[in-house]
């Protein structure tokens, strides 16, 4: 409660500072519009901006899902297999090093202005974090657990599923935590490359028409999507660990 | 359950520490008679564990030569129940899922009714659905016994479990392990002479010299703990602890 309280209060500082260095340089509305105007736009736009920002929604929710399917698949992959290990994981590695938005164009080439590309790109943001670290879970499994796992006489296949995932979901929390908070980026990133839906597309549009404000709302509708998904994930990976 | 088998050990081991080889022990014999508890007392980092380890086959980044064997000659590897010091129940599971975890590591079927039976032998079964951070020490401790008694093996081996514990509650799982571990081939590592006083029917304190029997009291374990032969028994174990004579 006093959280919740707390972050109440330090939102109405920012908006107050927001509204206080516009009035105070009296800044043009399409320079910096202030929180009222951004408001207000974001109610008169709220048609626009819940089209816009459902395409958005589906394309992180799905990039998500499929990223840390894909992440966590990959973690228990090099965490069984040798061959995976010397292989693959150099490679993973490296793929660190490219920038993933450089990617972003060549991606809209391959898969089209639609969705998938939005998707596919959230997936690569998404997709490295989680298998990092869900995959250093795996590795650091309590040697005690080992050891008894051991001598009770548990094949490796069953020493995987009963004692080196559940040991290291609280790993794979604070991959998908982190994976909750790239995800949007991705998509946006996406959209900016080329696309006709989604927030990104939106807020570059209204950019472009310099409609500031517009661009303000969207923002703020991804922002608190962002925060929100960030907190689902956060309760479930919780619960996944409940113990 | 099999016939509690004696165990033979008898070998030398070496462990690398700081580029060089140093002897760990050498040429060290050590025999486990069927049905009893042996102690193998000493101080941290003399090798107990590391016998204990290499006898429950798991790696001990020592290099051993020499063999353990049992007099039925079978092998000893699928007859050993573990348990460590602690930290080695699954947070995950409850109770119950805890003391039944042999069986699923082995994909065998579990037995539910023999679980109850267990948990209820070391006074858990108001607990059974609770997970181990909601227990205390001692009481996870009992699960952790349970889990070695479920396993149903002939050859228990027994790491310090009882050493992170507060001294009522160590007390009281000495005797309960005591009387349920009675017909095991039972090993217990212990550095805390009175522990070794208390339950054990063969004593062996290990130094850096290598094993020294000491006899212990005529009594049969778990013996009361302020039994006049257990407390001069556990006195004669500090002083060979500390390098005294006895």
């Amino acid at each position: 409660m006093t959280k919740t309280l707390n972050a109440l209060g330090s939102a109405l500082l920012a908006i107050l500072v927001w509204q206080a260095i516009v009035t105070g340089f009296s800044l043009p509305k399409f320079i910096l519009p202030g929180p009222l105007l951004v408001a207000e736009t974001m109610w008169k736009s709220r048609v626009i901006i819940f089209d816009n920002a459902i395409v958005t929604i589906a394309e992180v929710l799905i990039g998500l899902v499929l990223g840390a399917m894909l992440g966590a698949a990959t973690a228990i992959n090099l965490a069984t297999s040798a061959f995976a290990r010397i292989y693959i994981r150099p490679i993973l590695v490296f793929s660190q090093a490219v920038p993933v938005f450089a990617l972003a164009p060549i991606l809209t080439l391959w898969l089209g202005y639609g969705i998938w590309s939005k998707i596919f790109m959230t997936v690569l943001i998404i997709y490295f974090p989680v298998a990092s670290a869900f995959y250093d879970g795996l590795t650091r499994t309590p040697k005690a657990y080992l050891d008894l796992a051991k001598v009770m006489g548990a094949n490796n296949n069953r020493l995987m599923w009963h004692v080196r995932i559940p040991a290291a979901l609280p790993s794979l929390g604070s991959g998908l935590r982190l994976a909750a908070v790239y995800a949007p980026i991705g998509a946006v990133i996406g959209e900016w490359v080329g696309a006709s839906k989604g927030l990104g597309y939106l807020m570059l549009l209204a950019n472009g028409r310099a409609k500031i404000d517009l661009m303000f709302a969207a923002l703020f509708v991804l922002a608190a999507f962002t925060v929100l998904l960030h907190a689902l994930v956060d309760k479930g990976a919780k619960r996944m660990i409940k113990h | 359950m099999s016939k509690a088998p004696d165990i033979y050990f008898k070998g030398s081991a070496e462990i690398e520490r700081d580029g060089e080889n140093r002897v760990l022990f050498d040429e060290l014999e050590l025999h486990i008679p069927a049905n009893k508890i042996t102690c193998l007392l000493g101080a941290s980092g003399v090798g107990k564990s590391t016998i204990l380890r290499l006898i429950a086959g798991l790696d001990t980044g020592a290099k051993f030569t020499g063999e353990i064997t049992a007099d039925d000659e079978k092998a000893i590897a699928p007859r050993i129940a573990y348990m460590a010091q602690g930290g080695e129940l699954f947070p995950w599971l409850s109770v119950i899922d805890n003391v039944m975890l042999g069986a699923k590591l082995r994909g065998e079927k579990s037995d539910e009714t023999r679980a109850l039976d267990v948990i209820d032998k070391v006074g858990l079964t108001s607990h059974i659905n609770k997970k181990p951070t909601k227990l205390s020490g001692g009481e996870q401790q009992r699960v952790s016994l349970a889990r070695t008694l479920m396993e149903d093996r002939s050859i228990v081996l027994l790491d310090e479990p009882f050493s992170a514990l507060d001294a009522k509650t160590r007390s009281e799982m000495q005797e309960l392990a005591g009387d349920l571990l009675s017909n095991h081939t039972v090993l217990l590592v212990t550095h805390d002479p009175f522990e070794a006083a208390r339950l054990g029917h063969f004593i062996q304190v290990m130094t850096p010299q290598g094993l020294e029997h000491v006899e212990a009291p005529k009594t049969s374990p778990v013996r009361a703990d302020d039994d006049d032969e257990t407390l001069a028994c556990q006195g004669r174990l500090y002083r060979l602890l500390r390098g005294n004579a006895p």
